[in-house]
């Protein structure tokens, strides 16, 4: 009796604390600001907090490239991985052209080119991104090689009529949810530096949803019959960005990947950079 | 193509915007959700109204309606000669007639905006005679062009042509598609893709120019400066609202590109835009340039802007920049070529 007293105390203490939680959740989600006509305002600066660029699988710390070079700052740190279930249901083909990216990374990951990172990548990639947002059309800037993409809102009759590196954008509302289907990929960009990648075919629906007044539940359907066996999921949490002087800046990487690019062709002798720009390096 | 359709019928409607001037001055201008003034939309910047004004026309800032009217006769007699001209390029007896007759293969997509309601003799419009001023002594001056290179110093400020082709250094900034040759800040009408969408939400604004996908982002309201080590290629935009007027001020530019017209570095410009919606389809853009250790007076110039009805695309310019690879690769083996022939 005195046991099923007690237990009969613990469920309420648990009860009244579950609602406490889930109203104060439902607090904070009132809290993410809305535009005039009610819709969630996503509008400012986000950043992902994960370490998911370097490997949207799980997977422990390794090496990076050149170490004797780099030291441990090329090192991978380690990762939980952002994709449902754990693994990308890659066909036999696919998993064995991501075996070959991974091994031989440093030559040929996109992003060492600086070129632009394609969707889903941008968006958990180590720098932040700004949305401005309005009722037609919603920007997404990305500091990272000045990337960015226009989400055509509520019309589906503007459709993709040239692949794009950011693709092809087109959103509607689904309640406070912002459900953006991105086509017209580039076959160029991968998800991550470990090599995982995808076909021009790529389809990527992407969930926008508000979970707190400074928090998104970002989560991404890939679909591409010419590189998984079905469809799969990735989702990652987003971030306001708080700091009241938050910017974005400037990262022109066309510059910093020139010698990487072109550096074969350049006149033997000749100085990289304009005067006084490149830090000579061990060679 | 619309933005042909849309030269052509702001040549053809001269007189009519003229007319219209008067009934422009009444309209109100939309607002966003937000009541703020809406310039959200695609612009285009295309003209072919000189910069600086010819010395002809001493102070005169628009032409006269004598003037247009000459202006008008001459384009169109421009545009006969060349019909003339492809007429009798035409040597195969079937061909189509000279009316289907596509023109040169770069001409498509060359914009040309007609005089249409852009009746200015310059876009410069201080100093009064719409003339660039003095350049400050010693202010570096750098000359890029389509032509040979002309031999200089690192680093390169214009946007096309080279000093050399030793490395990519060498070359112009939009060659290096770190800039685009007609994407400022300030916006200057050059040959094509003279685009820019504008955004707004509650308290930002952002301007984006199709060349190299720009976007420039202009926080409204009281945000701090930047910190004076930062410098950016674009500048650091901080705007407010001047009636239904956005003003943007930006200053922090990296001082590795010209001031403006082939003079200066950037690095102490403080520039000055003003976006003003005067009619459905047209947004008045004024910029005025500061830069003491350049110019030694201030250069202020007008380039409205046309509503396009159309969509920006992507220009992805350095992930496909072959160009910069055969300009090195070419140089080299010129020079071994030369080493060959000269043994």
């Amino acid at each position: 009796m005195k046991h099923s007293i007690k237990t009969k105390a613990a469920l309420a203490v648990f009860t009244l604390l579950g609602m406490i939680v889930s109203s104060s959740a439902l607090a904070q989600l009132d809290e993410f600001p809305r535009t005039p006509d009610g819709k969630p305002d996503f509008s400012g600066i986000w950043q992902s907090m994960t370490n998911a660029h370097y490997n949207i699988e799980p997977s422990a710390a390794r090496y990076g490239p050149n170490p004797a070079v780099m030291g441990a700052i090329s090192a991978f740190p380690a990762t939980l991985g952002i994709v449902e279930g754990g693994r990308i249901p890659y066909t036999e083909a696919a998993l064995r052209q991501r075996d070959i990216n991974r091994d031989d990374a440093i030559d040929l990951d996109p992003l060492a080119k600086c070129y632009m990172p394609g969707v889903p990548r941008a968006n958990y990639m180590p720098f932040p991104f700004q949305i401005v947002q309005s009722e037609e059309v919603i920007l997404i800037a990305y500091e990272f090689a000045e990337s960015n993409r226009i989400l055509y809102v509520d019309q589906p009759e503007i459709v993709s009529q040239v692949d794009a590196w950011m693709g092809h954008s087109n959103a509607h509302w689904e309640g406070d949810t912002l459900v953006v289907r991105v086509t017209g990929q580039m076959p160029d960009t991968w998800f991550d530096r470990s090599g995982n990648h995808h076909s021009w075919e790529m389809v990527v629906e992407e969930r926008w949803t508000p979970r707190g007044p400074n928090h998104v539940d970002y989560t991404a359907t890939i679909t591409d019959p010419n590189t998984f066996t079905r469809p799969w999921v990735l989702s990652v949490p987003l971030y306001r960005h708080v700091r009241e002087d938050m910017q974005l800046l400037e990262f022109k990487c066309a510059e910093f990947a020139e010698e990487y690019l072109f550096g074969e062709f350049r006149k033997p002798g000749t100085p990289i950079g304009n005067p006084g720009q490149v830090i000579d390096n061990k060679d | 193509m619309i933005i042909k359709k849309l030269i052509t019928f702001s040549l053809l409607s001269a007189f009519s915007s003229v007319l219209l001037a008067q009934s422009d001055s009444d309209y109100e201008v939309p607002r966003t959700q937000w009541g703020q003034p809406d310039l959200q939309g695609v612009w285009n910047f295309s003209s072919n109204i000189p910069m600086q004004r010819p010395e002809q026309y001493g102070t005169q800032e628009f032409l006269t309606r004598e003037q247009i009217e000459a202006a008008i006769a001459r384009q169109e007699a421009a545009a006969a000669a060349a019909a003339a001209a492809a007429a009798r390029l035409v040597v195969d007896p079937d061909a189509p007639p000279v009316t289907d007759n596509p023109g040169g293969y770069n001409d498509f997509w060359v914009e040309s905006a007609g005089i249409g309601d852009t009746v200015r003799t310059s876009h410069i419009i201080y100093p009064e005679n719409g003339r660039i001023p003095a350049a400050v002594e010693g202010a570096p001056r750098q000359r890029g062009g389509l032509g040979p290179d002309i031999p200089g110093d690192r680093p390169v400020r214009y946007v096309v042509g080279g000093i050399a082709k030793d490395g990519p250094e060498d070359r112009g900034l939009s060659e290096r598609c770190i800039v685009g040759f007609n994407s400022g800040p300030p916006f200057t009408p050059s040959l094509y893709n003279n685009n820019l969408q504008i955004f707004q939400s509650k308290n930002t604004a952002v301007i984006m120019t199709e060349m190299i996908h720009d976007a420039r982002i202009v926080p409204l309201g009281d945000k701090p400066a930047l910190d004076d080590n930062i410098r950016l290629w674009s500048g650091d935009s901080r705007g407010y609202w001047d009636g239904d007027t956005l003003v943007v001020e930006t200053t922090n530019f990296n001082g590795y590109r010209q001031t403006f017209s082939g003079r200066g570095s950037n690095r102490d410009m403080v520039l000055t835009e003003k976006f003003t919606r005067t009619a459905f389809d047209t947004v008045e853009y004024e910029f005025t340039i500061d830069d003491p250790s350049t110019y030694t007076d201030k250069i202020t110039a007008v380039v409205p802007m046309t509503k396009v009805a159309g969509q920006i695309y992507e220009y992805a310019c350095h992930e496909g920049n072959y160009g910069m690879v055969n300009i090195l690769r070419g140089a080299r083996v010129e020079e071994r070529e030369a080493n060959e022939n000269g043994q």
